[in-house]
């Protein structure tokens, strides 16, 4: 233990030189502005400047991309809020709260609490790492495809509360989800599928922020516009040096539940390679939504519900490095471009990295307790600039909107095919939204459902057809049977409720 | 403690090469790209091929080869089959170009509806092969090839194996094994090469047919053994693997990582490109990495890439008829 | 607004069939010893889709939604004026997007948003459109090194200029 923290102090050391922190600062603040460019995550910003580092040396170049990891992810929150638009599938559950504190004139408080619960998932998730790493990796190697499905399972069983009041229209979302996360390939069969049309665009499939750009950069902005009847000037967002004392006062205090469980499950969630920190971020929303006191003032605004999800995705983000780093599997796309920044640099991502190459992991993990930091006081110091914008008159931000959702529809995958397939979605969530579908379980679908089924398909393939396997394994199985049991609970309620509601008819809601 | 160093020396000492040899004199040439070149491809984000074509990218950012950046577009969509219709109808020929798999080969065999014929395109350079060996986890306690097909006689049908997909490059060496020992092994598709070397690290799986380059730092840790190499000749980083052909079968099989221009492409800027090309495969970066990654060497001029094509796809087309497809 | 219930009722039940019908290209069924085919996660989700249409139309019947009790209409003429004015706006952007790329397109798009429906003065109106495009050229181009589109080829020219500027 002291040798670990005898090599971590080394590596807060090697941070801190004044070309590595001149980095972190350029890194934080590039990586802030790409995440909070709706359709940019961090994995542009690491693809693209990985050549750029080939100026300094490997160390200062790792650490480099690290501060750009962590200030796209704080990043995220940004457009998430502020526009209402979740840039990056890490960022999905933040609008959920974060957009209606927004519209209440409380942009600074969510902006402020999404800050503190991401530094503090950050840290918490560090910790974890520096003491853990290496036995976290075999519990990464335990979760195979039955593991990873009954993982999709519980996601879906934690936003069972989520949807509208209608249910029938809230189960169209989720299968709409489902299906259109089916579209373009099928990786068991290596076929082709559902290329509507036979148009070509579709065989790379539907990316998620292609529908999520549409419903809430185009079809949610359409609805404002109609609601208000155009008499929306601005937003009434306030801001003042002792109005964020204020706020972080009040997000601390209304957010720390969300903000563990966020760091917490986050992390576990992150270190898995086939998760991520998207379905982390999910999940520990709708946990905190479970167990909090008021769980309705969930998606009113609440700062919880701002502070799990953004705890939870700088925390997985952290917890995706290990896999990288320990096993040399990418736990996400940006952490797979990383690695092979890795292989550039000739160091050889793998079981023996830590052994071997100990000044290196100590002093990326020493450089990811700095970046956190620095992003979290680059993040205060740009939240006036993002209040000043949400109190542009609404004739010059929403245009402004658009033309980022247009951007940002094309730049995730660099097709004008999506561009007009956002259009289209946008255009039917608007209609969507004034009969009172529910959208965000049909975005949550289409971010989860490339995970789910594939899992779902290659554990049957496993047990030749026996559905059985995802009880009788050790680690699914428990997962599995929580899973229908949360799943199944709100049945249960609901009987009880029809039951009362014989009784004493008269009640009224 | 010493590698950042010895890295540092390392990459400056390349540097200071590559400024002297190409730095100097630089020809100019009859073309030459006057707008960002769009770099496809054929694979997603963070796979086997996207690293190769990242790395490739970075040494031509790092010596500053190209007077217009090569911008990475990742079109893995249909096998493949989204990156060649990108290239068959690419509006400007003369500033696109692919880097490309066996499913260069393939895509077009299995999907004849997409219209696509190879020969239409423009050979550029061909990077090198990654050939493909057979990986089981240590703790199976199986060290031989022939203790490896007696275990999955043994076990009927209940083997199992991961591996990239139906008609990808792994499933193609999977099928040839399957009948050329009377196996018969249950296969499981994965998303990416180096999902199935982790599933086979965490036992998931029971064996994988990876290229040496996903499977490297399992195997380096000690979690997984290499039974087999589908190469000509034995890899230099696995010296103790046998080849098939040393059990007296006619068989080998690569992936070649090869770059190409669209269909269209004028003679000047094929020419700018199989330059640029030839150079980046000179420099010591790439030397270094093929070498670390076990990819073999199989340089080719232009012709000579035409004609491997034609026969890549006959080869492909008998493997598959093999394959009762 | 009852009306407009039922209607799309029966549009996304046309659309889940569609999806039903696509998804048959592949096996949706079990096969035994492998689990479902390929089609078959698509299919049935469809079909659910298809069945909570089903719901949905029963539930407008009996007049139990919000939406099938309400007399408004789903868009009064405020409504519609706004959706061609916006809806519209933005499908041009796309289009002229193929004609004159992506950073034309945006400055046509900004001047038609802000001056004809933000009423802004012509100094505030250009000194955006024209500032917009410019920042996200250089933003996407040159920094992130991603391309958007060009439009038609006559514009190269220009565009090939501008490389020539940045790089």
């Amino acid at each position: 233990m002291m040798e670990i923290l005898g090599h971590l102090a080394d590596g807060f050391l090697l941070s801190l030189q004044p070309l590595n922190l001149m980095l972190i600062i350029i890194g934080v603040t590039l990586g802030l502005f790409i995440g909070a460019m709706p359709g940019l995550g961090s994995v542009n910003g690491v693809a693209i400047l990985l050549p750029i580092t080939f100026l300094v040396p490997p160390a200062s170049a790792i650490i480099f991309l690290a501060a750009i990891y962590y200030g796209a992810m704080y990043g995220g929150a940004i457009s998430s809020i502020t526009l209402g638009i979740p840039g990056a599938s890490t960022a999905v559950a933040t609008t959920f709260d974060g957009r209606p504190l927004a519209m209440k004139g409380r942009a600074s408080l969510a902006l402020v609490t999404a800050a503190i619960a991401s530094f503090v998932g950050g840290t918490v998730s560090n910790v974890l790492f520096t003491a853990f790493a290496p036995p976290l990796a075999t519990v990464a190697l335990n979760f195979g495809p039955p593991e990873i499905f009954a993982l999709m399972l519980l996601a879906f069983a934690t936003f069972v509360g989520l949807g509208g009041d209608d249910i029938p229209k809230t189960i169209f979302s989720i299968c709409f989800g489902l299906v259109l996360a089916a579209v373009g390939f099928d990786e068991i069969s290596g076929e082709p599928r559902l290329v509507f049309f036979g148009i070509s665009g579709f065989l790379h499939g539907i990316n998620f922020l292609v529908l999520a750009i549409g419903v809430y950069g185009i079809g949610e902005m359409l609805w404002t516009l109609d609601s208000t009847r155009g008499k929306i000037t601005s937003t009434a967002a306030t801001f003042s040096v002792k109005g964020v004392v204020e706020d972080a006062k009040e997000g601390m205090r209304r957010g720390w539940k969300g903000t563990a469980i966020g760091s917490l499950l986050g992390f576990f969630v992150g270190i898995l390679p086939a998760a991520g920190a998207t379905p982390g971020s999910l999940m520990s929303y709708g946990v905190a939504k479970m167990v909090a006191r008021k769980p309705q003032e969930f998606g009113q605004g609440h700062p919880s519900g701002v502070a799990a999800p953004e705890a939870a995705n700088n925390s997985a983000s952290t917890g995706a490095m290990l896999p990288m780093l320990t096993l040399g599997i990418p736990g996400s796309p940006t952490t797979a471009i990383l690695l092979g920044g890795m292989v550039i640099w000739g160091l050889t991502p793998g079981p023996r990295l830590f052994t071997d190459q100990t000044e290196f992991v100590w002093g990326l993990i020493g450089s990811f307790y700095i970046s956190n930091f620095f992003a979290l006081l680059i993040n205060l110091a740009f939240i006036p600039l993002f209040i000043w914008m949400l109190r542009m008159p609404f004739t010059i931000l929403a245009p402004m909107i658009f033309v980022l959702s247009v951007v940002g529809g094309y730049a995730a995958t660099q097709d004008m095919h999506d561009v007009w397939l956002m259009l289209f979605f946008g255009l039917g969530a608007f209609f969507l939204r004034k009969l009172d579908y529910p959208l965000a379980p049909a975005v949550l679908a289409i971010v989860l459902g490339p995970i789910a089924e594939p899992t779902l398909r290659q554990s049957l393939l496993l047990s030749s057809g026996d559905a059985t396997i995802f009880i009788t394994r050790p680690i699914a199985g428990p997962i599995t049977i929580i899973a229908i049991i949360l799943i199944l609970l709100p049945v249960f309620q609901l009987i009880r409720k029809k039951m009362k509601g014989d009784k004493a008819p008269a009640e009224m809601s | 403690m010493g590698i950042t160093r010895r890295l540092m020396m390392g990459l400056s000492f390349a540097a200071t090469m590559a400024v002297g040899v190409f730095g100097a004199n630089m020809p100019a040439f009859a073309w030459e790209p006057v707008k960002p070149i769009d770099f496809v491809i054929m694979a997603g984000a963070g796979g086997g091929a996207d690293q190769i074509a990242r790395f490739i990218q970075s040494v031509a950012e790092k010596h500053k080869m190209s007077p217009r950046p090569l911008v990475p577009n990742n079109k893995g969509g249909g096998s493949g089959a989204e990156a060649l219709i990108a290239l068959k109808g690419a509006s400007d020929p003369d500033h696109t170009i692919l880097v490309t798999l066996n499913s260069f080969f393939t895509t077009p065999l299995r999907q004849p509806n997409l219209g696509i014929d190879i020969q239409t395109f423009t050979p550029v350079q061909m990077m090198g092969v990654d050939p493909f060996v057979l990986w089981v986890h240590k703790d199976s306690g199986i060290t031989t090839f022939e203790d490896w097909v007696a275990k999955v006689k043994a076990d009927d049908g209940n083997y199992v194996m991961g591996g990239t997909g139906k008609g990808q490059e792994d499933s193609i060496v999977v099928a040839w094994m399957e009948k050329n020992y009377g196996l018969k092994i249950k296969y499981i598709p994965y998303k990416g090469g180096g999902a199935v070397a982790k599933d086979l690290a965490g036992q998931q799986i029971m064996a994988s047919v990876n290229n040496p380059s996903e499977a490297k730092g399992f195997f380096e840790a000690g979690d997984v053994v290499p039974l087999i190499a589908f190469s000509d000749e034995r890899l230099p980083n696995l010296p103790d693997t046998r080849t098939v052909k040393e059990l007296g079968k006619d068989f080998s099989y690569y992936n070649q990582r090869a770059v190409v221009g669209a269909p269209g492409m004028v003679d000047d800027a094929a020419a700018f490109y199989q330059d640029l090309f030839t150079k980046i495969y000179n420099t010591s970066e790439w030397q270094d990495y093929m070498k670390s990654e076990s990819l073999e060497p199989l340089p080719m001029d232009p012709g000579q890439q035409k004609a491997y094509w034609a026969t890549q796809v006959e080869r492909h087309k008998e493997l598959f008829k093999e394959m009762g497809e | 607004m009852r009306r407009a219930e039922i209607i799309t009722a029966g549009v996304l039940a046309l659309l889940s069939i569609y999806m039903m019908w696509k998804s048959t290209d592949l096996d949706v069924g079990y096969i035994s010893g492998e689990g479902p085919g390929g089609g078959a996660w698509p299919f049935w989700l469809a079909a659910v889709m298809l069945v909570c249409t089903g719901v949905i139309a029963v539930n407008w019947a009996r007049r139990t939604s919000p939406p099938s009790q309400s007399t408004e209409p789903l868009l009064d003429s405020y409504g519609i004026r706004m959706l061609v004015l916006v809806g519209g706006g933005i499908t041009g952007f796309i289009a002229l997007t193929h004609i004159i790329s992506m950073y034309g397109a945006m400055f046509v798009f900004l001047i038609y948003y802000l001056r004809v429906m933000g009423q802004h003065t012509w100094r505030l109106t250009m000194a955006i459109a024209t500032l917009t495009p410019a920042i996200f050229f250089y933003f996407f181009e040159a920094l992130m090194r991603i391309t958007l589109p060009k439009g038609m080829r006559f514009l190269d020219p220009i565009f090939n200029a501008l490389s020539a500027l940045i790089y």
